[in-house]
């Protein structure tokens, strides 16, 4: 049994945390992310073929203020794989380019490590992924 | 606002025996990309790596430092 705060709010996100395996939380939705980081990190997810929870933190400000309390991390999007945050856009963008991304979210890891193999005209260096706005 | 410059010595001071190289990411003066190599990090998840060096600018991300995208590795 979890204890209950007096903050509901905290609680329902730290439930949604609890309940599901992998959780994104983003502005926007997968259909339509509200900012370039998001959809970064949910198109990584995404090419995995894992399935995933999302939540869109934008309706209401006060719930990227409990979950940025909660997880001790300032940015959005937070991804959260068995209660443990993984990281955002930038840790996303590179466990799916070393393939440790398929290993943590349990779907098996693409047959080509891209490590020895990389797609012609593909940069294998890392690469800025654009200049939006990662906060606002 | 701070220089790059300012980011890396900062970096440098927090974290032991820690390079960094720190870029303008669009040349406004407050989206910066941090690459840190630090054996610091060692047995380290990447958010526990990537919290050591947010918490260089605790309270500045999102203020004077607008974004910080970091990358870390181990020499």
């Amino acid at each position: 049994m979890s204890e209950q705060t007096e903050n509901p709010l905290r609680d329902a996100i730290s439930e949604a945390i609890r309940e599901n395996r992998v959780i994104l939380f983003m502005k926007g939705t997968p259909e339509m992310p509200a900012c370039g980081f998001s959809a970064r990190t949910v198109a990584a997810i995404q090419a995995t073929g894992a399935p995933f929870a999302a939540v869109d933190i934008l309706p209401d400000p006060r719930i990227r203020q409990e979950l940025s309390a909660l997880s001790n991390w300032p940015t959005i999007p937070q991804l959260f794989v068995d209660g443990e945050l993984i990281g955002g856009a930038d840790i996303v963008a590179e466990m799916y380019e070393s393939g440790e991304l398929h290993e943590a979210l349990g779907v098996p890891a693409p047959e080509a490590a891209p490590a020895t193999e990389t797609p012609a005209g593909a940069d294998p260096a890392p690469r800025p992924m654009g200049i939006d706005n990662r906060l606002g | 606002m701070p220089s790059t410059d300012e980011i890396k010595q900062r970096i440098e001071a927090a974290i032991p025996d820690s390079r960094a190289e720190v870029e303008d990411w669009t040349g406004g003066g407050d989206h910066f990309r941090a690459t840190v190599v630090s054996p610091a990090f060692a047995g380290l998840s990447r958010i526990q790596q990537h919290r050591l060096v947010m918490g260089v600018f605790e309270g500045e991300i999102g203020g004077a430092i607008h974004a910080l995208s970091v990358k870390t590795q181990t020499p």
